[in-house]
């Protein structure tokens, strides 16, 4: 197996890095049209993301909602949905997390942490199963719909913030009451780095080989190749749908409770910090292979966490590090339509000639 | 103030008010993303674009102290981000609205990024055409100042509906976007139809961004657009891909968008939030009854949304 297609997997890992190395170049020219020397900036990025241990952490931190966040494009994607519900998924789980860690305070905090954590992922994965159900039930587009619950969660967000669930010591920046100290997730033993990390590379494992080797994920991927073919197996389409749609969005409503319970402590506008578009880009950009996406996260975490240093000490605008994520997106979609261009990638086999 | 003199009539009055204030760039978007989606090519990243156009007008306009050279700007702007997204999104197995969502991190960091100087000075803008001068109610007078912008987009609305139905070019873009294969033996070019028509949409896109900065709310910040660029898709959706309903639906969205500030300014703010987020709500249930499983929506495209086959 290996040996014989050794050539696309070597297209497979080639054309992503060269398709990264010409964003970079890309957005060398940038910075040098505004005036900042590339290599400087090239540079500042790579120590601020992984230049150091300390660095390294804060990529990690970020990277571990991408890496929950992703899942909830890359797995509907698998029966050829395209969601970009991410961003409302967080933030309703997210809330729910936080709703339930004050309705269990004073229980013990792994009681309270359980709780969090599974009221995250039943609120997420509801928010999503109902863009799955949507789509089978009404036909409704689930790039739209999903799109659209995104603004109204943040709106229920704002609502309850500002409202039932407000902390009235939370004067400028209006936050539900906090769930404690002693509820909050912990740090990785000898890091920064809380448990989401975990719990992200965790989800994108087991979603891989839910995907790849389980009957559940062979179904989704024959439902997501031909729809009438899946349909005419007997494959229970409506069921798959929402199954995976629940599981999607269950990922990120768990990365709005690790928000929640390891960075913020509270459910605030903090919660939609861009990590379900980014979540999305990541998801895309891995081409929706769970294991890719934990690579894509960390990467993309590492130009999150770059932003400031290129505000201190090459004085761009913080802005700078989403045109470099923009860029690289933009040239990683469109390095797609070359698979299969270059004449060193094609597999030489006598007797079948591939078909691209 | 309005609340003093008018008590609850201020409701609708700052509806109204709203609705000709915020209509524009809802208005603008709609019209060019269904130019594009005319077309069979769907344009997520309108917002990018519409960010792009407002800081582009914004700057232009402080930099030559001529506003109306900061609106072709924006036209500008919007020009090239099509060509952008022309690009990239006709490529084989692309998912365009996997560009979309790039466009959109692309176009607002860009914008942030160039437009981090002109976030404090304040520059000139549009002129506008004071309907209300008659009223000696200074809310009524207020409400009524009308953007030339607004009035240029509800001259585009008939305009489009006659260039789709009644001009050659109208005729090919929508036989690119309801059958390509037709339109390929007629020997039209579809990547260049559809290039252009992405261009041409995301042209009216960046004037859509113009008239939020040089407008209402008429300055330049990261936050100025309220989602307006990413209701473009939905908008179309709800208007059938018909420029004439894009027009209705602009002015019902851009209503919806006031009712939350119109209810809090008679001391009603219990329900701010959700009352913004009625477009959105508005949308999903218009969507939810209108679609269905057994027949495909009236109006769309035929080619909406299929992936580009190879460039002939």
């Amino acid at each position: 197996m290996m040996v014989k297609h050794w050539r696309k997997t070597l297209e497979a890992i080639c054309i992503p890095i060269g398709a990264l190395l010409v964003a970079l170049v890309l957005f060398g020219g940038f910075c040098a049209i505004a005036g900042a020397n590339p290599f400087g900036v090239y540079s500042s990025i790579y120590r601020a993301a992984f230049g150091t241990w300390s660095s390294f952490q804060n990529t990690l931190i970020r990277a571990a909602p991408l890496m929950l966040s992703s899942l909830c494009t890359a797995l509907p994607a698998r029966l050829g949905l395209v969601i970009i519900g991410n961003e409302g998924a967080i933030v309703i789980g997210g809330l729910s997390a936080v709703a339930v860690g004050l309705f269990l305070d004073g229980s013990a905090p792994t009681i309270v942490q359980i709780g969090m954590a599974l009221g995250g992922i039943v609120a997420g994965g509801l928010w999503i199963a109902l863009v799955g159900a949507l789509r089978h039930y009404r036909a409704v587009n689930e790039t739209i719909s999903s799109l659209l619950l995104n603004y109204i969660a943040i709106a229920i967000l704002n609502q309850l913030v500002s409202g039932v669930m407000r902390d009235p010591s939370s004067l400028n920046k209006p936050s539900t009451y906090p769930i404690g100290m002693a509820s909050m997730l912990g740090t990785l033993p000898g890091t920064r780095v809380h448990y989401g990390l975990l719990f992200g590379i965790v989800a994108c494992g087991l979603a891989y080989l839910l995907i790849q080797r389980t009957t559940f994920g062979f179904a989704a991927r024959i439902a997501g190749g031909n729809l009438r073919a899946a349909r005419i197996a007997g494959l229970p389409v409506g069921k798959l749908t929402m199954a995976i749609c629940f599981l999607g969005g269950a990922c990120a409503g768990l990365a709005g409770m690790v928000e929640v319970a390891a960075v913020h402590g509270r459910a605030n506008e903090s919660l939609n910090a861009n990590y379900g578009y980014g979540g999305v880009l990541v998801a895309f950009v891995a081409r929706h292979n769970p294991l890719a996406a934990v690579l894509v996260s960390v990467l993309l975490g590492g130009i999150l966490a770059s932003s400031g240093i290129l505000q201190r000490s090459h004085n761009l605008p913080d802005a700078t590090a989403l045109v470099f994520q923009g860029l690289v997106f933009l040239v990683v979609l469109y390095s797609e339509s070359l698979y299969g261009k270059f004449e060193m990638f094609k597999e030489r086999s006598a007797i079948a000639p591939s078909v691209a | 103030m309005t609340t003093e003199v008018l008590g609850w009539w201020g409701v609708p009055l700052g509806i109204v008010a709203g609705t000709l204030r915020g209509s524009a760039p809802f208005l603008f978007v709609s019209l060019g993303e269904c130019l594009t989606e005319k077309s069979g090519k769907i344009n997520l990243g309108l917002e990018g674009t519409l960010l792009m156009g407002a800081m582009s007008a914004y700057a232009i306009s402080y930099l030559t102290g001529s506003p109306w050279l900061g609106v072709g700007a924006a036209g500008l702007a919007g020009l090239g981000f099509g060509l952008i997204h022309g690009i990239v999104a006709q490529r084989p197995r692309v998912n365009d609205v996997a560009v979309g969502i790039a466009m959109i991190i692309f176009g607002s960091g860009v914008a942030f990024f160039l437009g981090k100087p002109f976030i404090q000075p304040s520059a000139p803008q549009l002129p506008t055409l004071d309907f209300g001068a008659w009223s000696s109610l200074p809310a009524v007078e207020s409400a009524l100042k009308v953007s030339p912008l607004f009035l240029l987009g509800i001259a585009i609305a008939p305009l489009m509906q006659w260039f789709f139905r009644s001009t050659r070019w109208g005729l090919l873009i929508r036989a690119v976007g309801d059958s390509p294969d037709a339109a390929r033996a007629m020997g039209v070019s579809i990547y260049n139809v559809r290039l252009l028509s992405i261009m041409a949409g995301s042209f009216l896109a960046g004037i859509g961004g113009a008239s939020l900065s040089l407008f209402y709310p008429g300055s330049w910040t990261e936050r100025i657009s309220s989602g307006q660029g990413l209701m473009a898709v939905a908008l179309v959706i709800f208007a059938r891909w018909n420029p004439i309903q894009c027009l209705y639906a602009s002015l019902l969205f851009g209503g919806a968008q006031a009712i939350g500030p119109a209810l809090q300014s008679v001391g009603v703010d219990s329900y701010y939030y959700l009352f913004n987020a009625s477009p959105y709500i508005l949308t999903l249930l218009i969507m939810i009854l209108t679609c269905s499983p057994q027949r495909t929506l009236a109006g769309v495209p035929g080619a909406l949304g299929k992936p580009s086959e190879s460039r002939l």
